[in-house]
């Protein structure tokens, strides 16, 4: 019987600092046939463990191509990650996964993809991209249209660099509170669409980052003819198990931590924005 | 004990396995099973309630106990009689038995590469759990569907599962709580029992539900039961049901609870909701749990666990600095909504089994089947108080 509780030690082999409060850990299993047998796909997540002091629910941003390094970006806010904040290459955190449904990158071959992300919520979506780009002669036009409130908020700024100098791929960027040193649009993300053609019945939207911002932005979206069924958002809940048993991350009838994070619009379109679900 | 297909039996038929047993003979039943290798559990009266515990003898039963329920009330009252299973039900449902309040998962100890983890399995046991009532083992088997499912076995739960053995009784008085008629999952044991008893006039009616219960029965040898003692249990479930006076109307559930996430009801029940858990700590079904983490001293060692948790809690719905559901109303419209209705989208089944639990322990006594009916009618405007200084 596979026991899905089981945590296996995996040790940082790089901490590569994004912000004050942002670091992404890339981190390999020690033990060299789970390291071998460890496969996901782009938009699933890990449970990191700490030892002593719990785990956490955090998504994989590096590429699925490349499965012996795992890159987690984990920003500082509760108890597990500001414990893991202080922690430096050498150490073992342990890993439980990969758990969930990641991006459709199948489904979106031959056709046009737009990712619209929001701040520290593009982690999620990174790995997408990468993937896209290894593969990109398999794919039509990239945009990437991402929003931070703040210039400090902007991480992974040499990937964005790297994707722009793609063939037939925009990269598009907004803050909502600019400091001198920013030099793209000023405002929200959703502003940047008026920026970019899309092909409605050509193109896959990917989405990650604030709900208000899925809320907002969808609707836009879909006033240009993109149906609901070519839209995915990731969501994010409170996730202890990974597995849909322990009942936190539930959105109307899904355990996001199973059903998603990565859901299609039209089966969660009811659910999103109803107060406490 | 569990079989393979989900833990499901289908019912014995009256004609096939009705046996008698004078109840003066239940110690012999009690004594097999012990024989058999099992702890017999059964239901006992502790500091005004009845809870499970380890029996041998049939007079630690509460014979002559009857128990009396109202919402936020709860009393035991000795009628002198010789009734042994008098008492409905305490606060405890079969859940404790199979998923535990806390159950140790994992031992991680530090070591050279980092750190090994050594699953904690809970050590097989033979339990004989007597007393269980319909909506109990209704509950059980909507919770075999959450932990044993095609795609998820869960092993600590499975080793529970394995080695429990249920001796239900069929309900022939009904509480004022009650509503399991409504639910169609009672009074009468439907599935998931190895033995079911029906008491009347000091002798009881027994039938198998499962080969292990068969086995027993063929252990102790017992006569055919009279067409009069199974006509008489039969009448008796009957009339439980008929008195019933509480009742659930799920027939356009899930989705016109859905379309009741604004009503204003949710604001005059969140009004009377303490928040408290206990609602979800009796539920037969509620699987919410948590994971703790409890290092020992020397930071060397530690035990990863999980226990029970609850919606009404604060950290439920917590994420990264900002809390899902803030307010009590969002936790009792999630708990009310995620039992009557998201359950059925999820397990193809309600996530209530009509036992009263909730109505009963409730410290304010809200009773769901009452604040369903009013969500269910079109939402009212809310009382002159809660409206807008405008008017509006």
């Amino acid at each position: 019987m596979v026991n899905p509780y089981v945590i296996h030690p995996a040790t940082i082999v790089e901490k590569i600092r994004e912000a004050e409060d942002i670091n992404t850990y890339r981190l390999q299993l020690v033990d060299e046939e789970a390291r071998r047998r460890f496969r996901f796909k782009a938009g699933q997540f890990n449970m990191v463990y700490l030892f002593g002091v719990g785990e956490v629910a955090i998504s994989i941003v590096s590429d699925p191509d490349e499965p012996e390094l795992l890159d987690h970006t984990i920003r500082a806010v509760g108890r597990t990650t500001k414990a893991i904040a202080d922690l430096q290459p050498g150490v073992t955190l342990g890993i439980r996964g990969p758990f969930g449904e990641g991006w459709p990158l199948d489904e979106a071959k031959g056709r046009n993809v737009v990712i619209v992300t929001g701040g520290l919520g593009c982690a999620p979506v990174v790995g997408a991209i990468e993937s896209i780009f290894r593969r990109r002669n398999q794919y039509g036009a990239v945009k990437i249209l991402h929003g931070v409130k703040t210039p400090h908020d902007f991480l992974y700024r040499e990937r964005f660099d790297a994707w722009r100098r793609h063939p037939d791929t925009e990269v598009l960027l907004t803050s909502d509170q600019p400091d001198k040193t920013w030099s793209y649009h000023v405002g929200v993300v959703t502003e940047l669409f008026e920026q970019v053609s899309i092909d409605p019945a050509k193109s896959t939207v990917l989405m990650c980052g604030p709900e208000i911002m899925m809320r907002l932005g969808v609707p836009i979206l879909m006033r240009r003819g993109i149906p609901a069924t070519a839209i995915y958002v990731s969501l994010e809940r409170h996730m202890e198990c990974g597995i849909g048993l322990c009942g936190h991350c539930q959105m109307g009838p899904y355990f996001l931590c199973k059903d998603g994070p990565v859901m299609r619009y039209d089966r969660v379109a009811q659910w999103l924005g109803r107060t406490g679900v | 004990m569990l079989e393979r297909d989900e833990g499901i039996r289908s019912m014995a038929t009256a004609s096939e396995t009705c046996a008698v047993l004078p109840a003066a003979d239940l110690q012999r039943l009690l004594d097999t099973l012990s024989a058999k290798g099992y702890r017999v559990v059964g239901p006992i009266v502790r500091e005004g309630s009845v809870v499970w515990e380890t029996i041998s003898s049939v007079s630690e039963l509460p014979i002559g106990w009857r128990d009396q329920q109202e919402p936020g009330r709860y009393r035991l009252e000795q009628t002198g009689s010789q009734e042994i299973f008098g008492v409905v039900h305490g606060p405890q449902s079969l859940k404790p038995f199979v998923f535990a309040p806390r159950e140790p998962l994992l031992q991680i100890k530090r070591s050279k590469d980092g750190f090994t983890t050594s699953p904690t399995l809970p050590q097989p046991e033979k339990v004989a759990v007597i007393g269980a009532r319909a909506c109990d083992l209704a509950g059980l088997v909507i919770q075999d569907r959450i932990f044993l499912n095609e795609t998820y076995r869960d092993p600590y739960y499975a080793t529970r599962r394995e080695g429990l053995f249920v001796i239900a009784v069929n309900c022939t008085r009904a509480l004022a709580t009650c509503f399991c008629a409504s639910m169609e999952t009672g009074p009468r044991a439907q599935r998931g029992y190895d033995l079911a008893l029906t008491e009347v006039d000091e002798q009881f009616m027994v039938e198998a539900g499962s080969e292990a219960g068969s086995d027993i029965l063929s252990t102790i040898l017992l006569p055919a039961a009279s067409d009069e003692l199974i006509s008489a249990a039969a009448s008796s479930i009957h009339a439980c049901a008929q008195s019933q006076i509480r009742r659930l109307d799920h027939s356009r559930l899930p989705q016109a609870l859905y379309e009741a996430h604004e009503h204003p009801r949710w604001d005059d029940v969140a009004g009377r909701c303490l928040a408290c858990t206990n609602c979800t700590m009796v539920c037969p079904t509620c699987f919410c749990h948590t994971v703790e983490e409890t290092p020992d001293l020397s930071h060397q060692d530690t035990a990863h666990a999980r226990l029970w948790d609850s919606c009404f809690t604060q950290e439920h719905g917590y994420i990264h600095g900002k809390n899902i559901r803030p307010t009590i109303k969002d936790r009792y419209r999630m708990w009310l909504t995620h039992k009557l209705a998201s359950w059925i989208d999820q397990f193809d089944t309600s996530g209530c089994v009509g036992c009263g639990r909730c109505i009963t322990w409730c410290p304010v006594g809200i009773d769901l089947t009452e604040e369903l009916q009013a969500l269910l009618t079109p939402g009212v405007q809310p009382p002159i108080a809660l409206q807008h200084k405008d008017g509006t």
